[in-house]
């Protein structure tokens, strides 16, 4: 009796399962269901991009709609990876235009993209509907006009904070008369001004337009009239917000605000003026997700603000909104998720005169039940408030602490914020991602390693004392898949001793470390599937193998060595003159 | 978990590394063990021993020089060029790497946790460097509210609160980066042009980066009248390097760098690019004809 599904049953199964690691799990079952699985996949999520060819994705997915990839290493949206690294998406896009023409959707986060891809993709893909850029960079605004031109089903546009060669706003009067499907626009991150009626023509008909979000260069009146056109947005990211305006533009643009009934999420905001932050009250209850990051507003109008929005799951805001803010944004917002406050800019810390402290973010653990999610950057912190924290929110699922000084300990005893993150990472059962700040002594790494099993992803920095630092993460934490460090003092022991746990990871970055030379052929050598990339801008032949690299960016593939590496990155397999080390390190 | 230890290899060259060998007390500037089962509560962490200190190459410095710091300068094998960290520096940065040629953006700021504004405050956001991706800002977000700062510095109140109408000096203070290229090396620097307040501190910091990579030697560094130097030595040291420093201004017009003041530079300078002096000839004139109608 052949107890086997039939395919066809089974392709109607899998169409049910839709996440990818589900998927990934159900295509360890067996052969069939592998294959199975692979033919129905339809969103692929490449997590680094030089992990995997594209044309080995492509014949295993035949179905591909969606492709999501990522390039850099995360270290690089602080400018730790120095220009010409790689990330290139030029050769990804030629290879679907080629294997996978009804592609529809691309996803692409720290890649370089140049107008060349842009045009690629108009031209290639006839179905294509979404298109969006995170942190990318190497395009223009002429590749943009190719992409409004040609994209006749455009649904998604989105640049979210790339940076762009902007040659004009033409290319937003590109956008065909013709096309109507659109669904989501971003151009925040751009600088030139696109031509209001173009824009105004290019809403108006666009029924199923949710997502707007303009740049800095779009007036405060202009914002009015489109918001008229567009009263069904569920996001919105304003323009500038500070014009000038008389009191009837003033009432209108009210209006409209208040016309905004399904508004869930409102962004942009620069520039904002105190005294059209009440423009903003009517949307406030409704509002799920509020990004005043760039707002530049006081703490007693920012609370006037957030007392009002009683149902905010996610808010970003600057540190101007200091401790008593925080406490008030508790009391007010208690379904609050995901909670990061910014900078405002002080880089003297000296002349910090905003009033905030790790008090601001006690109080929120307090009050808010759901609150899962924090990024938090001040000047000072606690091992008393890191346990408080800890003991009012063991739900917490990513806690980014970021003690702006290097090196701080605790303000009040002095110590190191060991006995902090311990507590931390003991309470936070579920905790996934963590970045550490502030001093630590190997012993606060002993105590992520020994209770931070589910923690994925790590940031480390200015921290530790030496390899056991290293050590004890990479032999505890289990599920450890990306992992970030700059400026910490450990070597090639620890590295080597768990060689083996970085087959199991995605990645690892260590940037001013003491890892020398002669470990990085060494671990070369030893581990095929990994390619280990040295990223220092002195040839090695130059110095002896025990003498320290400046970054390596450590990433398990199945590619092999890639072949656009630029002349700073070296490894054995490109550079054959380093040759093979025989430096036996224990 | 000893043989782990055991095997610690020096490969810096130090004769005495405290981080290698876990259960040695540090060095004598600090106070604070490093054992790791040491849980002895009454040591209070020496402050001054983790305190940020910084001076470009020449300027003064107190008592600290940190040990290590000077026997990794003179064990380590990079070429002396590159290392060239006057005897004043302060170091007690905790961290030392040895052949970063990044070096000057990966110490630490000068803030002094303690010693808040004293009369040092003038001191200190002059020695300021910027530790390169610290703390982890993006760049967009840090132009971004550089040019929103910029932008509403006129008068209007939708400033920090540090920022008031007709305050001489603002509080925060944005930032000013310009990409640093230079002929031959692989790639790009930027600098916060805000952390620098005079030609000799760019100069510095600029040699610092890049020296690597130049082909003549620079002046002598120790403390030799450095503070007498005007804007215009600044091409005298580096011409003895064979490149000069260039710079874009606003009017996309590449001029030499030291010949307007450092104000003015300041403002107008969007990018640097340091270049062989034989192709930077052509400049001089040109600068000059500025010089002459902006005067």
């Amino acid at each position: 009796m052949d107890l086997r599904l039939p395919s066809k049953v089974l392709e109607h199964i899998f169409s049910f399962v839709d996440s990818n690691e589900d998927r990934n799990s159900v295509s360890l079952v067996c052969k069939s269901w592998y294959e199975t699985e692979r033919r129905t996949r339809k969103k692929i999520f490449v997590r680094n991009c030089y992990a995997v060819t594209p044309e080995a994705v492509a014949r295993r997915f035949p179905e591909m709609r969606s492709l999501t990839l990522k390039g850099k290493p995360h270290f690089a949206d602080y400018n730790l990876v120095p220009d010409g690294w790689g990330g290139y998406a030029w050769p990804w896009i030629e290879a679907l235009a080629e294997k996978s023409p009804s592609l529809e959707e691309l996803r692409l986060k720290r890649m370089v993209v140049t107008d060349e891809c842009l045009e690629k993709i108009a031209a290639s893909f006839k179905e294509f509907k979404a298109l969006v850029l995170t942190s990318c960079e190497g395009f223009s605004t002429d590749g943009l006009a190719a992409i409004a031109v040609a994209c006749s089903n455009l649904r998604e546009l989105e640049l979210r904070e790339c940076i762009v060669e902007d040659l004009g706003g033409d290319w937003l009067s590109y956008f065909p008369e013709t096309l109507t499907s659109l669904v989501s626009l971003d151009f925040s991150c751009l600088d030139s001004a696109v031509k209001l009626s173009d824009l105004e023509r290019l809403v108006s008909r666009s029924p199923n337009l949710k997502s707007l979000k303009l740049n800095r260069a779009v007036s405060l009146e202009a914002l009015g009239s489109l918001l008229r056109l567009a009263p069904q947005l569920v996001e919105l990211g304003t323009g500038s917000f500070s014009d000038k305006l008389d009191q009837e533009a003033v009432s209108k643009l009210s209006q409209a605000f208040s016309e905004l009934k399904q508004l869930k999420s409102l962004s942009g905001l620069w520039d904002v003026h105190p005294e059209y932050i009440p423009l903003l009250y009517s949307v406030c209850p409704r509002l799920t997700s509020l990004n005043l990051s760039y707002a530049t507003v006081q703490m007693p109008d920012l609370v006037e603000l957030l007392s009002r929005c009683s149902n905010l799951q996610k808010l970003w805001v600057m540190d101007l909104i200091e401790d008593k803010g925080l406490e008030a944004v508790a009391s007010s917002c208690k379904e609050l998720r995901e909670l990061r406050v910014f900078p405002s800019g002080a880089e003297d810390l000296d002349e910090t005169n905003v009033a905030m402290t790790e008090q601001g973010l006690v109080s929120v653990s307090e009050v808010c039940p759901n609150l899962e999610s924090v990024l938090y950057f001040c000047v000072q912190f606690t091992n008393e408030a890191l346990v408080t924290i800890a003991r009012n929110r063991p739900n917490l699922k990513c806690f980014r602490l970021c003690v702006m000084e290097p090196f701080s300990p605790d303000h009040k005893t002095q110590k190191p914020l060991d006995e902090g993150f311990k507590a931390i990472v003991e309470g936070c059962k579920d905790l996934q991602r963590l970045s550490v700040s502030g001093l630590l002594t190997d012993k606060a790494f002993q105590y992520i390693g020994t209770h931070g099993k589910k923690i994925r992803m790590l940031s480390i920095a200015f921290a530790g004392e030496s390899d056991l630092m290293l050590h004890h993460l990479l032999s505890g934490c289990e599920s450890l898949n990306k992992l970030e460090i700059r400026d910490c003092p450990f070597g090639d022991t620890a590295l080597l001793e768990n060689a083996a746990k970085l087959e199991t990871m995605r990645s690892l970055w260590m940037s001013s470390c003491f890892v020398s030379f002669g470990a990085c052929k060494l671990l070369s050598q030893k581990m095929p599937k990994l390619n280990v990339e040295v990223i220092d801008e002195h040839p090695p032949e130059t110095r002896p193998d025990s003498s320290p690299v400046e970054r390596i960016y450590i990433y398990r593939t199945l590619a092999g060595p890639r072949l656009d590496m630029p002349e700073f990155v070296w490894t054995i397999h490109k550079n054959l003159e380093i040759g093979v080390s025989n430096l036996a390190i224990e | 978990m000893s043989e782990f230890l055991a095997a610690e290899h020096d490969y810096i060259g130090l004769s005495e590394f405290p981080t290698m060998e876990a259960t040695k007390p540090t060095s004598d500037n600090k106070t604070k063990t490093t054992d790791n089962n040491n849980n002895n509560d009454d040591d209070v962490l020496n402050f001054k021993a983790t305190e940020l200190r910084l001076g470009l190459p020449g300027s003064e410095s107190p008592e600290r020089v940190d040990q290590r710091l000077c026997s990794l300068k003179s064990s380590c094998p990079v070429s002396g060029a590159k290392r060239v960290f006057s005897d004043a520096i302060n170091g007690s940065t905790k961290w030392v790497f040895s052949t970063d040629s990044s070096a000057v953006e990966d110490i630490k700021p000068d803030v002094p946790v303690k010693e808040k504004k004293s009369s040092a405050s003038a001191a200190a956001p002059a020695s300021k460097a910027q530790v390169v991706g610290w703390p982890p800002i993006r760049s967009f977000r840090k132009n971004t509210m550089a040019s929103s700062q910029k932008q509403g510095g006129g008068g209007d109140n939708n400033n920090n609160n540090s920022e008031t109408e007709g305050e001489a000096k603002s509080g925060p203070e944005p930032c000013l980066y310009v990409k640093v290229s230079m002929e031959g090396a692989p790639y790009l620097r930027k600098i916060d042009l805000k952390t620098y307040k005079s030609y000799v501190e760019l100069s510095s910091a600029l040699e610092e980066m890049f020296s690597c990579f130049t082909i003549g030697q620079f002046g002598s560094h120790g403390g030799c009248g450095r503070d007498g130097l005007n804007e215009s030595r600044l091409t005298d040291l580096l011409r003895g390097s064979e490149y000069v420093v260039t710079y874009e201004d606003k009017d996309s017009d590449w001029m030499l760098v030291g010949d307007v003041p450092w104000e003015m530079f300041i403002c107008s300078c969007k990018k640097l690019r340091i270049m062989k002096s034989s192709e930077a000839i052509g400049l001089a004139p040109r600068v000059m004809e500025k010089c002459r109608s902006r005067n």
